[in-house]
């Protein structure tokens, strides 16, 4: 198993959020949790990914059998995990290709194998970029500065494909795009889908896995998950609303 | 005293140049280096740079001096004791750009003092009508050395000139110059102040817009380490209708550094339609980092568009997560962060072997090794 998150409490600021999450994702598959603002999704994404305003309180995530909450959020990276933003970040005065070499490369230098001097970087760069068709115009901006809502979520599904993750988790990366961007960070995401990965999409709306369609939906409310099913239970939330599942919890 | 004469009596000048350097002396004897307590040098003390005793710099030109009267007449060498000893001791030259010319290449001017010497460069420059060049002015000392140099610029009506300032001279250098610009009708002045050296460095700008429709950018970085300190006053003055200013100032600093901005924009009551932007921003490194930023706006118009503001702090939290998501190690997650904020003020050059010179100093100042090259 890829990722096992068992009986997960955490919390921000001393408010629990997450209240007994338990997740299981293998190699190979796609995982949609869906729910309402609020119900912890974003809470999920970022205490897998490591961030430090997050405080796990109880419970165990294990990512290829290791303890993955020991790890800086760093390690975790390079060891193959990554999040895609829901509001990615602008880092001025850094170019793209320069921050993607840099990372790329510590990724190898952790793998032990070969790293890549900018002219090498640059072709396999614009190879990727083809997943998100995204001109290498971009390469020499700044990373997400000046970039519309579109790009930005499209520049993250390129860092995904220059660091080729073995896990990752797109947090609402459907979020704000119009129909057009939406198609082509979808196309993007289904190319690297793969036997060796795994992905989880956290959202709010159906509409992204129409897209990329899930193994598995999961439905979070109140930090917990509290139905699971294939893609048709995506649909069928759709058609009834969250009210149903918080219902039907009750 | 004794230095003075010898060096008048070295040249063979003009009465006019020789009344003029003994009267700029007597100023300076009478007012001596400024000291802390005048307001404006609150927080720069030239006292290390009295007690040491400095030659004038040898392998003067022996061609007469260049000068543009018209122009040196109009510079407030009674600004300080700096400003009055450099027109005592100034070596003038004039750089007159033609009317409606455009000038491809940038015309550099390097200046370096060798140990214990001291420098006095004063630079005339006039752009004229409708011409187009870009200035390079460049402070290289490696030794122990004592800049004290002006440059006057006059943008004349429908001009463009570039002016890139660097000053890199050795830590241990002490460094203090002046630049008094002036604007004329639809002119362009657009400059990059780079501060990394020197112990003790003091650059103090004036800019004029003498007519409608000029614009200016007056933009800067410094970056000090160790026990450097770097002092920028800066005045833009809006005396006339319709001009627009920018000033984008950052600071990194680090170690036991010490930065002083005081940046005024002054805009008088006959000019309507005032744009003027001011901002300086500042990264501290480290707990015993300081910097002492004011800036300032003096508004008698109503019909302007003014904005200004300034930060101290350290990097951002959520740029550093960001960066640390992709893996980069934190170290390096944090040097990319301090590069990419002076990056902003070098990338603004537009001329590759100054900006990849200075992309290179850049990341010197920081502790751990960048494997940056621009492909």
């Amino acid at each position: 198993m890829l990722l096992e998150v068992k009986d997960l409490h955490a919390g921000i600021d001393g408010k629990e959020i997450l209240k007994g999450l338990n997740l299981q994702v293998n190699k190979g598959e796609v995982h949609a949790i869906m729910g309402p603002n609020g119900s912890g999704k974003s809470t999920l994404s970022k205490v897998l990914a490591g961030h430090p305003s997050y405080q796990v309180i109880s419970g165990e995530v294990l990512y290829e059998g290791k303890n993955l909450l020991e790890l800086e959020p760093d390690e975790r990276a390079r060891d193959g995990v990554f999040m895609a933003f829901q509001y990615p970040v602008e880092v001025p005065g850094v170019s793209n290709s320069q921050f993607l070499r840099l990372a790329y490369n510590e990724k190898m230098k952790h793998l032990g194998t070969e790293e890549l001097d900018p002219l090498e970087f640059n072709d396999y760069l614009k190879e990727k970029a083809k997943v998100v068709e995204m001109s290498s115009e971009f390469f020499k901006r700044s990373v997400n500065e000046g970039f519309s809502g579109g790009e930005k979520k499209r520049n993250e599904i390129l860092q995904m494909a220059v660091l080729e993750p073995k896990l990752a988790i797109l947090d609402e990366t459907d979020s704000g795009l119009d129909i057009d961007a939406l198609r082509i960070v979808a196309e993007g995401v289904n190319k690297l889908r793969s036997e060796d990965n795994a992905i989880i999409l956290v959202t709010h709306y159906q509409r992204l896995l129409n897209f990329i369609v899930p193994d598995m939906v999961h439905v979070l409310a109140g930090g917990k998950i509290v139905k699971e099913g294939g893609k048709e239970l995506a649909l069928e939330l759709e058609e009834k609303g969250y009210d149903w599942v918080k219902a039907a919890t009750k | 005293m004794d230095a003075f004469k010898r060096f008048l009596t070295a040249r063979d000048e003009p009465e006019n140049l020789r009344r003029l350097r003994e009267d700029a002396f007597a100023v300076f004897t009478g007012m001596g280096f400024p000291a802390v307590k005048s307001e404006d040098w609150k927080y720069t003390n030239v006292a290390p740079l009295m007690g040491l005793d400095w030659k004038v710099s040898e392998g003067q030109p022996k061609v007469p001096a260049d000068v543009d009267w018209e122009l040196l007449e109009v510079f407030d060498g009674g600004r300080n004791g700096f400003t009055a000893l450099n027109v005592a001791f100034g070596e003038y030259a004039t750089l007159r750009i033609a009317k409606d010319t455009v000038v491809d290449q940038p015309i550099e001017f390097n200046f370096a003092a060798a140990d214990g010497t001291a420098q006095f460069p004063h630079l005339l420059v006039i752009a004229e009508a409708g011409s187009k060049a870009t200035i390079v002015e460049s402070y290289e000392s490696t030794a122990k050395s004592f800049t004290n140099a002006a440059i006057q610029i006059v943008v004349e009506d429908n001009a463009n000139l570039t002016h890139y300032r660097v000053q890199k001279e050795s830590a241990d250098a002490f460094h203090y110059g002046v630049t008094e610009v002036s604007v004329g009708r639809g002119g362009v002045y657009n400059s990059t102040n780079i501060n990394l050296g020197s112990a003790l460095s003091r650059h103090d700008i004036e800019l004029k817009f003498r007519a409608e429709g000029g614009e200016a950018w007056v933009d800067g970085l410094y970056m000090l380490n160790g026990s450097q300190h770097s002092d920028t006053h800066s005045i833009i003055d809006h005396t006339v209708p319709n001009c627009t200013s920018h000033q984008n100032y950052k600071g990194v600093l680090n170690d036991s550094a010490r930065a002083v901005f005081n940046g005024k924009v002054l805009v008088r009551e006959n000019a309507h339609g005032t744009d003027a932007q001011q901002s300086n921003k500042n990264l501290l490194l480290s707990n015993d980092a300081r910097v002492d930023t004011k800036p300032q706006l003096e508004i008698f118009n109503d019909d302007v568009k003014c904005a200004h503001g300034a930060t101290v702090g350290q990097l951002e939290e959520e740029e550093l997560f960001y960066l640390l998501t992709r893996g980069l190690p934190e170290n390096l997650a944090r040097n990319l962060l301090t590069y990419g904020f002076a990056e902003e003020i070098i990338n603004k050059i537009g001329i590759d072997s100054i900006k990849s010179n200075l992309d290179a100093a850049v990341l010197n100042r920081l502790k751990v090794k960048l494997e940056i090259e621009n492909i």
